[in-house]
């Protein structure tokens, strides 16, 4: 999963073709762990139509702070630019699909 | 959906402590078990955790990842397969259980282990789950850092509330301790390392009856828990560790539960009301809730579904022969 900062963000998030999810972590966080290899998973089912990437939030204030990070894993889906989502907490693969395809849905 | 042809002897779900040792004893006796460890909740509460202090063996403590890491390797090196996925419903009258996950297999055993733990527990007030995320939270490892120089309170007064309060005082300006009663209900040495931090405050006697912010928590009103009165407390962040509930939501209506929710089992044993099923961990224990009380009753449940998968031998065939799948021959 590609990891973006606070300098790349415009041009790979805001500035995307396709949705992407964007994986507020840290090294110390144990559901973040837990979520990586799942969000990893699923980068690669929707490879194409969504992009996956992640910010580590330790070293990435402005995003954090921009976007009002306080609890990660926060995952936050853009299209066209836009925040259209945003959720916390490791949850299971199958509610992040399912929240994925209503995204495409409307995408 | 992908029915496996195969009925194994067990299936263990939940991958705590409780889950990984029973699958460690049932691996070394040749049960070859499928733990069914849950897509991000894998591991358990512990994955939450940073250092593990009580944990024997581990002189000089053991951090909470890293432990069930090791768990899960011991498992997985006497045979136990570990599948990264949720159980998302269960079968388990008769003598052979389905366990269906999130990807839509299925799986069938003649044992099954239930170790599925427990979750937070929550407030119950109206604006706890609009700020979950906006400075209401239950992980103060995960969370701690956004919260620099900021007014902070831990709600509760066990052990857990200590360690999540102890925590947050390298990120807090003040860390106040909001709790019902007068003293906490924590070790001695937790209450006493609570007491000793010139970071912590408490708030006896005090229950929060709301939170306050629009976009992100400004505060929380609390109420005194003798005289009735309320008053403001500003904070930004507020972690609750109030407690856990367990986890049963795929049980009910199948196995036996106690009034407070836990699978209840037959006396000292991890037997529950039906057969071949059997429960260990914190989703049956609401006294102790250790990691090595989890483990031991993981223990437990191994052989206990041992003892009974040796009792049916092979009097009970577990596939009827009308559903048994036709024989291929090849030549």
């Amino acid at each position: 999963m590609l990891d973006v900062t606070d300098a790349t963000f415009d041009a790979e998030v805001l500035g995307s073709e396709i949705p992407v999810v964007v994986d507020f972590w840290a090294p110390w966080c144990g559901p973040c762990r837990m979520v990586a290899p799942v969000l990893e998973e699923l980068s690669k089912t929707y490879d194409g139509r969504v992009k996956i990437v992640k910010v580590n939030a330790d070293e990435n204030p402005r995003l954090t702070g921009d976007y009002g990070v306080v609890s990660i894993p926060t995952l936050n889906i853009y299209a066209g630019g836009e925040l259209v989502q945003s959720t916390i907490g490791a949850r299971p693969k199958a509610a992040i699909a399912e929240q994925i395809e209503g995204v495409l849905a409307t995408a | 959906m992908n029915q496996q042809d195969t009925v194994r002897d067990l299936v263990i779900v939940g991958s705590g402590p409780a889950g990984y040792t029973a699958a460690i004893y049932a691996a070394r006796a040749g049960l070859a078990p499928l733990i069914v460890a849950g897509s991000v909740t894998a591991g358990g509460a512990l994955m939450n955790t940073t250092e593990v202090e009580n944990f024997p063996g581990f002189p000089d403590g053991i951090q909470g990842p890293e432990l069930m890491e090791n768990l899960r390797k011991q498992a997985e090196r006497f045979g136990a397969e570990v599948l990264w996925d949720d159980a998302v419903s269960l079968q388990l009258d008769g003598p052979v259980k389905t366990v269906e996950v999130s990807g839509g297999e299925t799986f069938q055993a003649r044992a099954v282990i239930i170790s599925t733990g427990s979750a937070y527990r929550e407030l119950g007030l109206d604006d706890e789950k609009r700020l979950s995320g906006r400075g209401v939270s239950w992980c103060a490892t995960c969370d701690g850092f956004f919260f620099r120089d900021q007014e902070i309170i831990v709600v509760g007064g066990g052990d857990s509330a200590v360690e999540e309060a102890t925590f947050l005082t390298r990120f807090g300006k003040r860390v106040t301790m909001v709790h019902r009663r007068d003293q906490l209900r924590a070790s001695k040495i937790m209450a006493d390392r609570a007491a000793n931090d010139p970071k912590i405050e408490f708030a006896w006697n005090s229950e929060v009856v709301a939170i306050h912010g629009d976009e992100k928590v400004t505060g929380v009103t609390l109420r005194d828990t003798v005289t009735g009165e309320e008053r403001e407390h500003p904070a930004t962040g507020v972690f609750v560790a109030i407690g856990h509930v367990p986890r049963t939501e795929l049980l009910v209506g199948q196995l036996d539960l106690d009034e407070s929710g836990y699978v209840s089992v037959v006396g000292r044993s991890t037997h529950t009301d039906l057969t071949g099923v059997f429960a260990c961990g914190d989703v049956v224990d609401h006294t102790y809730r250790q990691a090595i009380t989890a483990a031991g009753s993981g223990c437990s449940a191994a052989l206990d579904a041992q003892h009974y998968l040796a009792s049916l031998g092979d009097a009970v065939d577990p596939i009827p022969p009308t559903e048994a799948p036709a024989l291929t021959l090849e030549a």
